[in-house]
């Protein structure tokens, strides 16, 4: 546990001192000032914009941002969809790929564009590299910068003032992909290839065993190598909390994480981007003290869920009790704990940490088999999940969210104190209410309704692959991943049938802009509000009982909202694994 | 929404597509190959110009005279690295006591010089079917079955462990781990000294 521990500081520690310069950077990104990274890529930049036709001061009220927003998704995912159905017969196939079935395809192409990355295939035994490339890569790219301009559009309705503009989304798209996620993916791509992630456009590659052997009746003298341009995807898809996997175990695959130094980037890489944005809020609305509340409600709320899931999923199986196997939590046996699913270089430990980061986050990357993890370390990735991914959240998304439940907050402690409530100077009102609380509640709506839809009927609970308590978590797990973006998975689950193809699809595609869209709406009418100049009796959103107020209110509806869930399913497999550890003694 | 917002989406999201999905990916595999060439081609391993595996990619090592590799849950055969995939056995799963019970009677009566338990590693698979190292138990379990199979003293085995043992990276991140296929090839290399007169 101490490595593991000394781990979570590491992490935290390199995303806080790095996020703050980044965020500092992006701030003046966005402010479009002229500093040595604009006078670098500025000429690439104004070309994109002559080419494609676009005027840098031409800004757009919230509806034109939203409209935008909306068209460009759509075009990226009906390209996509297009790729997928199309690859069998385009460049860049060495393996000879068939096209993408129909519903398969609509999948991974609502999947991809909304930054959920939820993934019913696998990648190496499913997808041309063309696919990789000029599909999934793009949008692991693209459906992050969407997420980033969403928050910055909210952003600005909190700092402008009588102002119907939300600022021009090409232009926040452009510099979002030029000045932050290439250069960034570049970086960690490069430490990526260093340490052995592949990178080549070759075939795959015939290895002649050291020791034949023999499986079932076949004799096995060859084992064939999936390559391919996987560090570039790698970067981006954990820098971007894309978090969908060249190959099919993920972060897992010795190719896409050879090191526990690469485990570690990743992990950090993870949370960079959510961290930086809540720097860069606090140097837009120029106030430092709203950077220090945010990062102390996602902190309060992520290290100590963090900390159970690691104690947990390094605690011994009891269902190997009584059978002569050393689950010793020592260096020699890798870590000892849970090892199912779990690869030796990383450890127990440090995969429990992963998760908590892959879904604390929208990554929803895996480093180890989620579906294997102790029960309580799996309620902690769900709970992370159905808090909204508040802490840290999706890049952009999830500083959307939490500045969603901190007006939440200020209303309720504007109610307490029977003061009109204001955040930041604007005041909130009924139809900001209306649309954080609808934003805040389709999620749950979407987890709860796709899951009773799911377990009332066959085709739904033919999906389980375990049996009891857990295999209706891995049915809550899907409904949750798909409706709150993340795309990981308790991966028995067989989801790539038209059933549960459509049906995430669709809880990918409402929970994306269900969510989002009122949001947006909310920065318009922000920015339309003059701003109020604080008094005495104002509620200061910020200090420690600001940051409870807030953490309160998120933990309050996570847990109303699914603790009925959380116990047919974790809490129940928890439960009868403790009756199993007595019964065993 | 005016007819040029529509051309803008088109032609934006080209640009930016050829940017991020063919330009940077290409660039970066024109780097790769240059300034990491072993890495960027898979790490793979050659003996007399012939391929053997990579050095990230486990094999399913089973006889006597090699160190045993974890279970692997790939299908149709294990450590097909066409197809990595967990067993995604739940943690209460009968079916996965099942397994882990024939696996450590499987080890227990292929090492039988060993009396202690097994160590965990070596009896559940792994997440990606595909891994590389096993745990320093687990080699130190095998090395008196591997001495007795391949007439190799236990010293030149220990050292061997020793040799391929990557320690925790910066003393703290991930677990010490021994690669079982550079061991192995290893292991195969001395005994083929050996059987030569």
């Amino acid at each position: 546990m101490t490595s593991s521990v000394e781990t979570l500081v590491a992490v935290l520690a390199a995303a806080i001192v790095l996020g703050m310069p980044l965020g500092a950077y992006m701030a003046r990104v966005y402010a479009g000032e002229t500093f040595w990274a604009t006078r670098a890529l500025g000429p690439i930049e104004r070309l994109l914009y002559r080419v494609a036709g676009i005027h840098q001061q031409d800004e757009m009220d919230w509806k034109r941002y939203a409209v935008t927003l909306l068209v460009f998704n759509l075009v990226g995912m009906v390209f996509l969809y297009g790729l997928l159905l199309w690859q069998h017969g385009l460049p860049l196939n060495p393996e000879h790929f068939a096209a993408v079935t129909r519903a398969l395809a609509f999948n991974t192409a609502a999947s991809f564009t909304t930054n959920t990355n939820w993934q019913a295939y696998g990648g190496e035994s499913t997808m041309s590299y063309l696919s990789q490339m000029l599909g999934l890569t793009v949008q692991n790219f693209l459906s992050a910068a969407t997420g980033i301009v969403i928050v910055l559009a909210i952003i600005r309705g909190l700092v402008r003032a009588k102002s119907r503009h939300l600022g021009n989304f090409w232009v926040d798209m452009t510099r979002t992909v030029l000045y932050v996620l290439l250069p960034l993916s570049v970086i960690l791509g490069l430490a990526l290839l260093e340490q052995g992630a592949p990178e080549t456009l070759g075939a795959y590659v015939q290895a002649h065993l050291i020791a034949p052997f023999v499986s079932g009746k076949a004799h096995v003298t060859h084992q064939t190598i999936a390559l391919g341009p996987v560090a570039s995807q790698e970067a981006i898809k954990q820098l971007g909390n894309n978090g969908g996997g060249f190959f099919n175990a993920n972060s897992a695959h010795p190719f896409e994480s050879p090191t526990a130094f690469t485990n570690y980037l990743q992990m950090v890489a993870m949370i960079l981007i959510p961290v930086a944005l809540v720097f860069m809020f606090g140097h837009m609305v120029k106030d430092r003290r709203q950077s220090t509340m945010v990062l102390s409600v996602m902190l309060v709320l992520f290290v100590p869920l963090a900390l159970a899931s690691m104690h947990y999923d390094l605690a011994s199986n009891p269902l190997f009790h009584g059978l002569s196997v050393s689950q010793a939590t020592t260096a020699a046996n890798a870590g000892g704990g849970n090892m199912v699913g779990v690869e030796d270089r990383f450890g127990a430990g440090s995969s429990a940490l992963f998760g908590s980061l892959a879904t604390a986050t929208s990554t929803g990357a895996a480093n180890s088999a989620y579906d294997s993890f102790m029960p309580l370390s799996g309620l902690v990735n769900l709970f992370f999940m159905q808090l909204g991914e508040t802490a840290f959240g999706g890049v952009g998304s999830g500083l959307a969210t939490t500045l969603a439940f901190v007006i939440f907050a200020v209303f309720l402690g504007g109610l307490m104190i029977g003061r009109t409530p204001e955040y930041l100077g604007k005041k909130i009102e009924s139809f900001e209410i209306k649309m954080v609380s609808l934003s805040i509640l389709v999620m749950p709506l979407l987890v709860l309704i796709g899951t009773s839809v799911a377990v009332a009927f066959a085709v739904g609970r033919a999906g389980s692959f375990n049996p009891g308590a857990h295999g209706f978590s891995e049915i809550l797990y899907a409904f949750t991943s798909a409706s709150n973006n993340n795309g990981s998975a308790f991966g028995g689950l067989s989801a790539d049938t038209s059933f549960y193809n459509v049906a995430t699809g669709l809880c990918i595609l409402f929970g994306r802009y269900w969510s989002y869209l009122p949001l947006l709406a909310l920065g318009g009418s922000l920015a339309a509000k003059q701003r109020l100049s604080a008094s005495a009796g104002t509620l200061g959103a910020h200090g420690p009982l600001f940051v409870g107020l807030v953490v309160g209110v998120i933990l309050l509806v996570g847990a109303l909202n699914f603790f009925p869930a959380l116990g047919l399913g974790p809490i129940a497999e928890q439960l009868t694994h403790a009756h199993a550890l007595v019964a065993s003694k | 929404m005016a007819a040029r917002d529509m051309r803008v989406a088109v032609v934006l999201f080209l640009v930016l597509a050829v940017a991020t999905g063919l330009m940077y990916p290409l660039a970066m595999t024109g780097v790769g190959q240059v300034l990491f060439p072993r890495e960027a081609n898979g790490s793979l391993i050659r003996v007399h110009g012939r391929v053997v595996g990579s050095a990230l990619i486990g094999q399913y090592f089973r006889g006597p005279g090699f160190f045993w590799s974890r279970p692997s849950a790939t299908s149709p055969t294990p450590y097909d690295a066409e197809a990595s995939s967990a067993s995604n056995m739940g943690p209460d799963n009968p079916a996965l006591r099942k397994h882990v019970a024939a696996r450590v009677a499987a080890v227990r009566k292929a090492n039988p010089q060993e009396k202690g338990p097994v160590p965990v590693d070596l009896v559940t698979s792994s997440a990606s079917g595909l891994d590389p190292d096993i745990s320093v138990a687990a080699a130190r379990y095998q090395v008196a079955r591997v001495a007795d199979a391949t007439k190799i003293p236990k010293v030149r085995l220990d050292a061997l462990i020793k040799r391929y043992t990557t320690p925790r990276s910066l003393g703290f991140l991930g677990e010490p781990v021994v690669n079982v296929v550079r061991l192995n090839l290893a292991v195969w290399k001395l005994r083929v000294r050996h059987a030569r007169p």
